[in-house]
């Protein structure tokens, strides 16, 4: 019995394309995975099953009948429910509260508090969730949010319910926990919809899984006659191949960033690597790997529980940028709109921020030799840009990124972070970006490259998988894809992480 | 693989927060308390009746002013523009009924029609912050800070910078008439106070705010109408400043060119000091009208304790100050 279908979706915001003609249908009592890389239209699905937006074209059924129109919000709530990556617990109010916004118990045309606590105990014993009701909601761990949220999509009287990553922000005795859950409810005949980047989570949940790829169904396929690899390969298709860089092998050079046992709770644990002079190191993993904070915490943005990052010789004070600058390093951060760049100064003060002492005396910036500067720059980056005077925000996101890398390496840093260089770069920005990097590490910078892109790192000399906060394997040139992959996803790290588990 | 249903949560510790968050409510209770024994120490005609009727009665116009902002506040949103409106509403309904010898527009339109137009011109000032705010998604900030503006330069064009004076018995009513033994502004305020309570405590509608307040994607994800719900909070809110123009109008006899120029710093200060955070989705009206009455007898006491005229604002500032100190170290939380 089919509990919800989607056919022939298409939906397209301006001149992107979010879905194309891809489609998904469930069987009740089923837990069927949901996978695709960044991108593949996986949250627009979500989106268009839960009635929060319309398909342009195809359509949605549940229980064999067709979806209520978009404003029946109660209708679409009775049908589908779902755990949305991003909480949608309101922290200042109580657990009770939240678990009954907006449909309160009144008696007489009075709230009833006494009542609604009542019920939101008993709601919540009913599905196991030991949590007060009267608890503020905000003094909830991410994991007991995520249950509240569950047991307030239950009381609706849906039967279909989607998890949007729910894993992302648990950790493993937690992720367990919720496992254990839902197998109990899909007991009770409770239809899943489940979205993870972790494939070892989808053979350990789930019976079926769908693939999309750029905004397309792959394919449909019971879990147990798809092994690990032809998963990987339908998710990632045919991988480009980008053309490298000559560039001579760098093993001898003095260690530039020298990372030991870094350790962050919560984000990474016990994190050692190093980086020699003139080599290109990549670090992959995915989005709650922690390679982020890893990057964030040798930039000095963060600082780290315990451990110590030594760049070129010095150890800078921990958490200070300035610190890490001054010890040579160079740093690209994640979101160039929201840590890299000022929109509405221009290309040349954006360029010149981190050399503004070469610039004139007793802090003052000269003009003219800002501008010298940025025009330099903007040759040797190749910076479309109608002059230095523009502001960044007119750029291109390629170019805007440009302007970031030329001033990371405006510096001549000893080493240099980039994170998620080519993020959101088209295909040309992006071999020009990489072969700035590359002509950097030729010229005798360190370069760890943060990515959860291969193509990031192809050039790489060798490449570090960061899994659940942790390096889990270490690739030099030459390394297969599919196992690279493999492991970001945690299906290589399956044995040790199960393990783990079953203690 | 062992996962008993039951999470193996830390067991959360509900009656002492409950308290807890009680507690946070009647945080400024002792400091009134305080207040009242240093008054009465300073000057013993502090704990006359008259005198703590006449501290009352001079928060009533402030109260009212809180009471629209803490609303506004809890639910995530701002109005500068109140303390224009104070000033503007009864001076436009003045106008439009009293001849134009005293400075009336000409219209003389019965005097009957004054309170309602004065309360409509409030409504309406509060639809109009909506539609710039909700419609065409503009600042709350400085939104109501031009309409601040505005609305000041209306009420001075509009008059040519006159007080108004002959203002009709059914205006002055209001602000003068005596109820068992209080003063009815007192009466109002205490009732609309309650009123406010009530509804934000056990109304549906009362939750909602603090709900857009508190995260506004998901009170709308749980199909809470959140436009329209701030939508009739700011209408609300011009509401409750027109009416308090009225009390204060019936109290001082006349509308002033300034009248309530500067009290939108006093009236966050009071909020502030109450506990209502600026971020929206926290705080109580009790604690706001607590925030009125501390501020109200700090002034008194200064005023009593012979403090010189032209010290009493800079020495009310620095206690202002003082006091949301003290609330940021009691709440442990940063206000911004």
């Amino acid at each position: 019995m089919t509990a919800v279908t989607a056919e022939n979706i298409t939906k397209r915001y301006g001149a992107t394309t979010a879905l194309d003609h891809a489609g998904i249908a469930l069987t009740t009592g089923e837990t069927h995975a949901l996978v695709g890389r960044n991108g593949a239209g996986k949250s627009t699905l979500v989106s268009i099953l839960t009635g929060l937006q319309r398909a342009d074209t195809g359509v949605v059924t549940f229980d064999g009948e067709p979806a209520p129109p978009l404003a029946d919000r109660d209708g679409w709530r009775q049908r589908v429910a779902c755990v949305y990556q991003k909480s949608t617990i309101i922290p200042t109010l109580t657990v009770g509260e939240n678990l009954f916004l907006n449909r309160q118990q009144s008696r007489r045309g009075l709230i009833d508090w006494r009542g609604l606590r009542r019920r939101a105990g008993e709601l919540l014993d009913r599905y196991g969730v030991a949590i007060d009701p009267a608890t503020v909601a905000g003094d909830l761990t991410v994991e007991q949010g995520q249950l509240v949220e569950i047991a307030r999509a239950l009381s609706f009287g849906a039967r279909f319910i989607i998890l949007d990553e729910p894993t992302a922000r648990l950790d493993a005795a937690a992720i367990e926990r919720l496992f254990e859950r839902m197998r109990d409810l899909r007991a009770s005949g409770v239809t899943f919809l489940f979205i993870s980047h972790h494939l070892q989570e989808v053979y350990e949940v789930c019976q079926r899984v769908t693939v999309f790829r750029d905004a397309r169904h792959v394919l449909t396929a019971p879990v147990d006659e798809l092994p690990h690899d032809d998963l990987v390969r339908a998710m990632t298709g045919d991988a480009p191949v980008v053309a490298s860089a000559a560039r001579g092998h760098a093993n001898d050079g003095p260690v530039v960033l020298d990372v030991r046992g870094l350790t962050l709770a919560d984000r990474y644990e016990d994190v050692s690597l190093e980086v020699r002079a003139g080599e290109m190191v990549g670090l992959i993993g995915s989005g709650s790997s922690g390679k982020n904070a890893l990057a964030q915490t040798i930039a000095g943005l963060l600082r780290a529980d315990g451990g110590t990052v030594t760049i070129a010789g010095t150890t800078p004070r921990p958490g200070s940028v300035p610190g890490a600058l001054d010890a040579g390093l160079g740093y690209l951060p994640q979101d160039r709109h929201r840590e890299g760049l000022v929109p509405l100064l221009s290309v040349g003060e954006n360029a010149t921020m981190t050399i503004t002492k070469r610039l004139g005396p007793i802090g003052i910036a000269l003009p003219a030799r800002r501008r010298e500067a940025a025009t330099t720059m903007i040759d040797e980056y190749d910076i479309r840009t109608s002059g230095p005077d523009q502001p960044v925000s007119g750029l291109s996101g390629g170019n805007a990124q440009k302007v970031v890398l030329a001033r990371a390496l405006a510096s001549d840093p000893k080493a240099l972070v980039l994170v998620s260089p080519t993020a959101g770069v088209d295909v040309r920005s992006k071999q020009s970006l990489l072969a700035a990097v590359a002509k950097a590490a030729a010229a005798g910078t360190g370069v760890l490259i943060v990515s959860d892109e291969l193509d990031d790192v192809r050039d790489c000399d060798r490449v570090l998988v960061m899994f659940h906060g942790r390096i889990v394997q270490a690739a030099p040139k030459g390394w297969d894809d599919a196992s690279l992959i493999g492991a970001v996803e945690g299906v290589r790290a399956e044995s040790s992480h199960e393990e783990g588990l079953k203690e | 693989m062992t996962g008993t249903p039951t999470v193996a949560t830390a067991p959360a510790k509900p009656r002492p927060r409950l308290r807890l968050a009680r507690f946070r409510d009647l945080a400024l209770v002792p400091a009134i308390v305080v207040l009242l024994v240093v008054g009465a120490i300073i000057d013993p005609v502090f704990l006359s009746k008259a005198n703590l009727v006449n501290v009352l009665q001079q928060q009533t116009e402030l109260s009212l002013l809180v009471l629209a902002e803490a609303i506004i506040l809890i639910a995530g949103k701002f109005d500068l523009s109140l303390e224009s409106t104070i000033g503007l509403a009864p001076a436009l309904a003045l106008g439009l009924v009293i001849p134009s010898a005293s400075h009336g527009l000409g219209t003389e339109w019965p005097t009957a029609l004054a309170i309602p137009l004065c309360l409509l011109t409030g409504a309406v000032i509060g639809a109009f912050n909506g539609l710039l705010i909700l419609r065409f998604r503009l600042s709350a900030f400085i939104v109501t800070l031009g309409m601040l503006i505005v609305l000041r330069g209306l009420q001075i064009g509009l008059t040519g910078g006159q007080n108004l004076f002959d203002i009709p018995p059914s205006v002055l009513y209001l602000g003068n008439a005596t109820w068992l033994g209080l003063p009815a502004s007192i009466w109002i305020c205490a009732i609309l106070f309650a009123a406010g309570i009530l509804a934000l405590s056990f109304l549906r509608a009362g939750r909602a705010v603090y709900a857009i307040g508190g995260n506004v994607d998901a009170a709308r994800a749980a199909g809470i109408r959140t436009d329209r719900v701030v939508w009739i909070v700011l209408i609300i809110g011009g509401l409750l400043a027109a009416l308090a123009g009225l009390l204060m109008t019936g109290r001082l006899g006349s509308v002033a060119a300034a009248q309530g120029q500067g009290m939108i710093f006093t009236v966050f200060a009071a909020a502030v000091i109450g506990g209502v955070s600026l971020d929206g989705g926290k705080g109580t009206l009790f604690g706001a009208l607590c925030g009125v009455l501390v501020l109200g007898l700090i002034n008194n006491i200064l005023t009593l304790g012979g403090v010189s005229a032209q010290w009493i604002q800079a020495i009310y500032g620095a206690i202002i100050l003082a006091a949301l100190i003290l609330a940021r170290l009691t709440s442990g939380k940063a206000q911004d």
